[in-house]
């Protein structure tokens, strides 16, 4: 198969990224990088390192080798929150809102930033509240009390606050009901029409394929496959090699 | 805290000598030091030397909770004052004083507030024990200082020296240089019995207390019970060292049961090492060393405990292993 | 039973009425102390043995700026600022380096911090109590004392700073990003909270707390250098016998235990009265170990 040309400058690059926990070898050399604005997915069996690569974009786990590019500046050494102000927004596996905090609340820690006016702020806010109505009902409320579903909103949604120029989605759709799930598939083209770059990882093989441009497999902590998500379907030779029981 | 006991230097491992034989050797040569030093010190270095193994026992002490079983403990100060306490009622109530009455008193006295101290703060994890193992020290030190009728309260209790008196081989009077070899024969033997303990059975199970508590318990230990002997043990040397050092200076005074002596005596613990029985010692030493010598350049007035305590700060982020520790990694090379 | 009614019947009823009041003043200024330190154990997992000198040193640039400038609010407000600064200062250089380690090394770090803090003050300051004017002079009638004005404002003065303190932690921005760090320190960051920062603020309050509360000490009594552990020491029992962490338990367990040390001080001298503190203590580790405010023992 044909692999695309390589973005000229992208947005992440990540480059022979090296992990370790404790002494196991997590990531064994993981190179790939998204574009501007580009959906990238990224595909694998559990346990092959999806979840690391994200953790280490945004600088909870510490790369033992290798490099992070935003932008074309290294960020490898970054503290995280430094890396959440300028533009990587992260949604993790699960989910993670502050739960003794209302939903206003939650919205706030991405909100309350520097240099974003009152009436941005506002607009952000009606932005959010109109792709989540249930989170402007439940404004007040402690996260805590929200359903598994509104939280995987609530988590989004304050991502989205950062007004982040890359969204890590780390298994959005993961126990989620189906009409969840394609909320989420919504969520996500919103997103892209915006021009929001996403990372994405994902179970869900037919998601993925239809919302990425790009996709990436995984495989004991290496990239073994990428091409253009439209080259390949569910039934294809190597969804079945790397992701097949 | 999580720092191990450290081996023997590796280079001399190398060289063919056994552990054993390294370390009795090393004994032998630092005993014979400290046996020939009051003959050829000056008055004031041999009472100052005596302190300093007096100090250094009661690190030691200590050592033993927080070096081996990982409990911060900032109690001693009234296990150290309830054995000179013990010792002066002894020499007080009996005539004429006795050294064996003194001595045994003393340790009853220390055993009992250890005893009464464990039960309540070993309940608590960490932190909470610290705490809670200071204000024990400060409840003895109220009742010592307000009781006044049985303790003399501020002014404390004045008595005499008894006499030196081995069944059947000695009876004099203390010389400034027998009271020096007394105290390090007591001293030394404390020394060697806290490393027969440390390496025993029962000081494996503390350090496996210090290393994980849960495993430990789970493993099915009564975490407790250890605990509670592992608290008995430390107070009973603390007493210890306070009867010495009542016999010493002939006073007992509240000053000693208030919290600064348990204070102190963690910083010697932290300055010589942690976990080593002989740092603490070592650490005790260089505390008066360092505050001898600052108070000779500038005066009485100073406050020695400033940079003292600097040094201390610097010591826990920088040098977490201590002044001993820092020896033997400098020696491994 | 005749010797109960007796007992009850002996009992001061003016004495116990002016020793509630005096209860209830140290009782609010106990509380504040208790509130930094609680606030800091609670966000940083910090025990804080540097609290009473924070508390003691807050109280001498008190003495000092009233000295020079014979304003009781300026004394507040500037010392306040400056015991913040120092507590920032402190937090960076010397707990900044022991974040990921055993937190017994906050103690010691802390202890060394502490001793270091009240030497400073000896050398200072000497020996000898220093002490504040009282800034309201006028005094009410309560029974056949006059009592002063001053300690009630004292007191109101404490439960103000304290509540402005609840408030700010519930609705400011700083007081979600601590709330937020709390519960979460890792999403925090990747929501663009800078935690190594929040801690540094968290340190800088608890210590301002401190020094405020000492402050508003000071008129009550003289100032010396070893006034710290005293206060440091009940602080942690209120803190104990409140629920770790619990802001209102610390206050209710402040309260309770001053106004029981009050009572204890018409029988005996103020010196044993401390005893009644060490008593709670012990009982409420007996029995009630999470703390005899709280809630529900877990």
């Amino acid at each position: 198969m044909s692999m695309p040309a390589p973005a000229a400058d992208p947005l992440v690059k990540v480059d022979n990224l090296h992990t370790y926990y404790g002494k196991s070898h997590i990531l064994h050399g993981v190179s790939l990088h998204v574009g501007r604005g580009e959906v990238v997915g990224l595909l694998g069996r559990n346990g092959v390192g999806k979840s690391t690569t994200l953790k280490t974009i945004i600088g909870l786990v510490a790369a033992a080798q290798g490099d992070v590019l935003y932008e074309g500046r290294s960020i490898v050494r970054s503290p995280p929150h430094m890396l959440a102000q300028i533009g990587i927004g992260y949604v993790p596996e699960d989910r993670r809102i502050f739960r003794l905090l209302t939903v206003m609340e939650n919205l706030r820690t991405g909100l309350d930033r520097k240099g974003v006016t009152d009436a941005r702020k506002r607009e952000l806010l009606d932005k959010v509240f109109f792709y989540f109505p249930v989170l402007s009902e439940r404004r007040n409320q402690a996260g805590g009390t929200l359903s598994g579903g509104e939280q995987q909103m609530l988590a989004i949604a304050r991502a989205m606050m950062l007004e982040p120029k890359i969204i890590l989605l780390d298994e959005p759709t993961e126990g989620l009901m189906p009409r969840m799930v394609s909320q989420i598939s919504q969520i996500i083209d919103a997103l892209h029409r915006d021009g929001v770059a996403i990372l994405l990882v994902e179970q869900n093989v037919p998601l993925t394929l239809e919302a990425s441009q790009r996709i990436y497999i995984m495989e004991k902590g290496e990239v073994r496959h990428q091409c253009a998500a439209s080259e390949i379907d569910i039934n294809h030779a190597v969804i079945k090699q790397f992701l097949g029981v | 805290m999580t720092t191990a006991p450290l081996d023997k230097p590796m280079s001399l491992k190398r060289a063919g000598l056994s552990h054993n034989a390294i370390f009795w050797g090393g004994f032998c040569v630092v005993m014979a030091l400290l046996i020939v030093a009051p003959l050829v010190l000056p008055e004031f270095w041999r009472r100052f030397l005596t302190e300093v193994l007096i100090w250094g026992l009661l690190a030691m002490s200590s050592d033993l909770l927080i070096g081996y079983t990982g409990m911060i403990s900032f109690g001693h100060s009234a296990f150290f004052g309830l054995g000179m306490y013990g010792a002066a009622a002894a020499l007080l109530a009996f005539s004429p004083p006795n050294l064996w009455l003194a001595i045994g008193l003393g340790l009853a006295g220390a055993g009992c507030a250890a005893l009464f101290v464990a039960y309540f703060s070993t309940r608590l994890r960490d932190i909470y024990f610290a705490i809670t193992t200071l204000i024990f020290s400060q409840i003895f030190y109220v009742v010592i200082f307000t009781w006044t009728p049985v303790t003399g309260g501020e002014n404390g209790l004045i008595f005499s020296r008894p006499r030196l008196w081995i069944p059947f081989l000695y009876d004099a009077r203390f010389s400034s240089a027998t009271m020096h070899w007394f105290v390090l024969a007591v001293v030394a033997g404390s020394y060697l019995m806290l490393r027969r303990i440390t390496q025993s059975p029962f000081g494996m199970v503390l350090q496996s207390i210090r290393e994980n508590e849960a495993r430990t318990r789970a493993i099915g230990y009564p975490v407790q019970l250890y605990k509670i002997v592992s608290v008995m043990l430390s107070g009973v040397f603390a007493g210890l060292a306070g009867v010495l050092y009542a016999i010493q200076n002939e006073f007992a005074a509240p000053d000693f049961v208030y919290f600064i002596t348990s204070g102190d005596t963690v910083i010697f613990n932290v300055m010589g090492g942690i976990g080593t029985l002989v740092g603490p010692i070592v650490g005790a030493g260089f505390f008066q060393l360092i505050r001898e010598l600052l108070s000779r350049l500038f005066g009485d007035q100073f406050p020695y405990l400033i940079p003292l305590g600097v040094v201390f700060i610097v010591m826990i982020i920088f040098l977490p292993q201590g002044l001993l520790g820092f020896a033997r990694r400098w020696l491994n090379r | 039973m005749d010797m109960l009614v007796g007992f009850i019947q002996s009992i001061p009823l003016d004495l116990v009425l002016i020793q509630t009041v005096n209860g209830v003043v140290t009782g609010m200024i106990l509380a504040l102390v208790a509130s930094g330190l609680t606030f800091i154990f609670g966000i940083m997992d910090v025990v804080n043995f540097a609290h009473g000198e924070l508390f003691m040193l807050g109280a001498y640039i008190g003495v000092v700026v009233f000295a020079l400038s014979g304003n009781f609010w300026l004394a507040l407000i500037t010392s306040s600022l400056m015991v913040a600064l120092l507590g920032a200062a402190l937090q960076i250089l010397t707990l900044r380096p022991l974040i990921g380690r055993d937190p017994l090394n906050t103690i010691l770090v802390t202890f060394g911090i502490s001793l270091i803090l009240q030497n400073y003050a000896l050398w200072q300051f000497g020996p000898v109590a220093r002490k504040i004017s009282e800034p309201i002079t006028s005094h009410f009638n309560l029974f056949y004392l006059e009592y002063p004005w001053y300690r009630l404002v004292i007191a109101g003065l404490s439960a103000a700073l304290i509540g402005l303190f609840w408030l700010f932690l519930k609705h400011s921005k700083f007081g979600v990003w601590i709330r937020a760090t709390t519960q979460d320190r890792v999403m925090a960051q990747a929501m663009g909270i800078p935690v190594p920062w929040v801690y540094t603020g968290v340190f800088a309050i608890g210590a301002a707390l401190a020094a405020a509360s000492g402050v508003l000490f000071a008129p009550l009594a003289g100032v010396t250098h070893t006034m710290g552990l005293d206060w440091v020491l009940k602080a942690f029992i209120v803190v104990v016998v409140g629920g770790m962490g619990s802001l209102g338990g610390s206050i209710a367990a402040a309260i309770f235990i001053s106004l029981l040390e009050a009572y204890a001080s018409i029988w005996v001298s103020p010196a044993q009265a401390v005893i009644v503190s060490f008593v709670v203590l012990i009982l409420t580790l007996l029995f009630r170990p999470t703390g005899l405010f709280v809630p529900t023992p877990k």
